[in-house]
């Protein structure tokens, strides 16, 4: 057993891997990165298809395409990087054996056959159902079977996170509570296994209706369960992205949580309200009632907002407290300008905070808002806003913590360099001006997932304002952006891993040094409190984000106030 | 100490939390309670409020009632596929169907006018999306929705689909007209 349970500590980061534990964080990551790769040649597909008058695919093609873009983004390379997430939150931040390394090689299997599987199958071009495939609308099965593999194996993965922590507990790698970060990654399994119970729930059914066992599947119900699958996977990636942003934070800045106890109940609160939100995609349906509507799509009263809201303080304010504390303490901002912004760990995660919160997360509640959800429903704002989310907020997240694994967990230099420290601002200004041209867009009724808004050759046809054109033709040009952001991603970390320089993997060693707690106190030297309004800057940027969200929010009840009276 | 450390007190839960902290807790919780209050705000005092009426109702059932509609009040049709232009009363109830990949039939209604709007669709799900005013509902088979719509603007709009349906999803447009 000392052969296989070997454990390595990484000279640059202090970080503890377990030898079977590090292959499978490497294996899932990598598979992310090629989904990732996939997901995003079908994005510019996409979107310079849809660039007015371009039309570089024909209608079929489109629709093939977009809905193999919407599962190997939002699905595949989120769910195995996040798996990859979730054994280095377990396993290396507390120090243990991976439980069953076993279970966790069957899971990735099933998760790379059943995303194959599902690949294949929509690129066959029988399964044009979108991500969402909505019934009576039918895919090939082997549409639904892929993703019930996939999904097997994600919920083997998280019982293996849950098993490792039991597994640290019992053989004593650490002492007193787990980590903060290793806590939100637990929230994200939390969630994960809620997600992908809704998911078995629907998928099953849908998949037996699809070879011909069962005749009918309600399409409200459909809606209602898929979406306990669609909406609470994101709220997975939300988990775990804010869990990034902590531990980038200690990483980079040596942060500590401004108070454990107010972060830790912000994640709790994401457990017990964030699911809700699967609410927000049914709110222009029939025959839900209102009560349900408000009740749901509030999270209950907006506690997994405030949760937000409260990590949109605490992440950048444990940094502004580290920085102040390493001398910078000049005015509001000396801090913030004094960061490390040439070093893309820290440059991807102040953009994806920003990004996630100004555009994700104010777009976020307004289209939750019951009433105003009729402004927007199925109009192209929705993937803007979570392009905002998903793709600001949690892939620009984890292509920040690439950065810092590909060193760490690697062992290999980042290669071309001056292009990881462009990155994050390339991909940023791409995504970013795609989420707000959508959104743009979408207020003026473009429609998503459509072809051709011009209509030609339809003999009642509708012409959207030249303002619609023009956000749409803007958005092809932020899309070609981003797309290269992206692809100098690809091209660092591919690169880095196959031909980057090697680096001391560090001493190997047949059991863990376990984390004891006078050891960690002595690093801190004094204990919290240490002054108040230590974060001002930062509560002085969380003031000016509330501004804007109030006025946001406003000017679309005023803006909803002036449409057709509906009741 | 850091996030990625267990934290350094054992009992970190009595450790006291920055006032800054506690203000934008306050802050934040004030605004959740104000965008959970809006809703019921405007269920009371606004006038664009989703209706919860609906029924349970099958393609051919939902095709018969437009179809009596229809052969009542139309006044003339449109294009080459005939589609007849419905005329209904004010107050009345009106019907419109989402099919591939169309909507049928095409309702004239008057400004400041009150309708009972039944929406249906025949196959997948549609999504009814009025243009410019950007009104946008979720049509879903072998349910009836109801709302009780009032134009408050004269003039030709377009209604558009923007629920995915299929290969001819791009081409399901058409229109209603507000005199």
């Amino acid at each position: 057993m000392a052969m296989t349970d070997s454990f390595r500590i990484d000279p640059r980061s202090g970080l503890q891997y377990h030898k079977q534990a590090e292959t499978l964080i490497k294996v899932n990551a990598v598979a992310g990165v090629v989904f990732l790769l996939l997901g995003g040649i079908l994005a510019l597909l996409v979107s310079l298809t849809r660039v007015p008058g371009l039309h570089i695919l024909d209608a079929e093609r489109f629709y093939m395409v977009l809905t193999a873009h919407g599962l190997d983004m939002l699905i595949f390379w989120l769910l195995f990087f996040e798996v990859a997430i979730l054994y280095f939150c377990s396993s290396t931040l507390l120090r243990s054996r991976l439980a069953t390394p076993r279970w966790a090689w069957l899971a990735f299997a099933l998760m790379v056959i059943g995303a194959i599987t599902t690949n294949v199958a929509i690129f066959q071009g029988q399964s044009s159902v979108m991500m969402t495939s909505y019934t009576p609308m039918q895919a090939h099965p082997a549409f639904y079977l892929g993703l019930i593999l996939f999904a097997v194996g994600g919920l083997i993965a998280c019982f293996i996170f849950l098993g490792t922590l039991v597994v640290a507990k019992a053989e004593k790698t650490y002492e007193g509570s787990v980590p903060l970060v290793t806590f939100g990654a637990l929230t994200a399994a939390i969630i994960a296994i809620f997600t992908i119970a809704s998911g078995a729930i629907i998928l099953i059914p849908t998949f037996l209706w699809s070879i011909g066992y069962i005749q009918h599947i309600d399409p409200l119900m459909y809606r209602v369960i898929w979406w306990g699958l669609g909406h609470s996977s994101q709220q997975v990636n939300v988990a775990a992205h804010i869990s990034v942003w902590y531990a980038v934070g200690a990483i980079v800045f040596g942060a500590k949580p401004m108070s454990e106890k107010v972060s830790r109940t912000a994640f709790l609160l994401y457990i017990l309200f964030l699911q809700l939100a699967s609410a927000h995609h049914l709110l222009s349906d029939p025959g839900l009632s209102s009560e349900w509507k408000i009740l749901n799509t509030s999270y209950f009263m907006y506690f997994a907002v405030l949760a937000s809201m409260l990590h949109g303080l605490t992440v950048p304010g444990a940094m502004e407290v580290a920085q102040r504390k390493k001398g910078y303490t000049r005015g509001l901002y000396e801090w913030l300008r004094k960061a490390p912004w040439s070093n893309p760990v820290f440059s991807s995660i102040f953009l994806s905070i920003i990004g996630f919160g100004f555009l994700g997360g104010i777009s976020g509640v307004m289209m939750g808002t019951e009433q105003l959800n009729m402004l927007i429903h199925n109009t192209i704002y929705v993937p803007g806003h979570f392009h905002a989310t998903v793709v600001i907020g949690t892939t620009l997240a984890f292509m920040g913590l690439t950065y810092f694994l590909i060193p760490s967990l690697f062992s290999r230099d980042v290669s071309f360099y001056k292009i990881a420290q462009w990155q994050p601002y390339v991909f940023s200004i791409g995504m970013y001006g795609l989420a707000l041209t959508l959104m743009g867009a979408g207020t003026l009724g473009v429609p998503r997932r459509h072809w051709d808004i011009g209509f030609s050759g339809m003999p009642l046809p509708y012409e959207f304002p030249g303002a619609a054109y023009l956000m749409m033709t803007l958005m092809g040009v932020f899309a070609v952006i981003a797309f290269i952001g992206g692809g100098m991603y690809i091209l660092v970390t591919v690169w880095s891993i196959l031909f980057g320089k090697r680096l001391d993997e560090g001493q190997r060693q047949p059991k863990p040094t376990p984390l004891r707690l006078p050891v960690a106190e002595a690093i801190e030297g004094h204990g919290g409190g240490a002054g108040l309004l230590e974060a001002r800057g930062t509560f002085t940027l969380a003031l000016v984000f509330l501004g804007a969200f109030v006025l946001y929010y406003f000017i679309n009840w005023k803006y909803l106030g002036s449409v057709w009276g509906i009741n | 100490m850091s996030s990625i450390l267990p934290p350094a007190k054992r009992i970190w839960w009595k450790e006291p939390v920055e006032k800054l902290e506690v203000w934008w807790i306050v802050i934040a919780f004030l605004w959740a309670l104000v965008l959970f209050f809006m809703m019921p705000y405007w269920h009371v005092f606004g006038k664009q409020n989703l209706s919860n009426e609906a029924y349970r109702i099958s393609a051919a059932q939902f095709q018969q009632k437009t179809q009596e509609m229809v052969d009542k009040y139309t006044v003339r049709t449109e294009t080459e596929l005939n589609i007849p232009v419905v005329q209904p009363p004010a107050g009345s109830d009106v019907y419109l169907i989402a099919r591939l990949w169309q909507w049928w039939p095409i309702l004239e209604l008057e400004k400041d006018k009150t309708y009972r709007l039944h929406l249906s669709a025949m196959d997948y799900q549609h999504g009814f999306s009025l243009q410019p005013e950007n009104i946008n509902l979720q049509v879903v088979p072998d349910y009836e929705m109801v709302v009780t719509i009032t134009p408050n603007k004269t003039g030709s709009f377009a209604i558009v689909c923007n629920e995915y349906c299929g290969i001819g999803h791009h081409q399901m447009v058409s229109r209603m007209y507000v005199k």
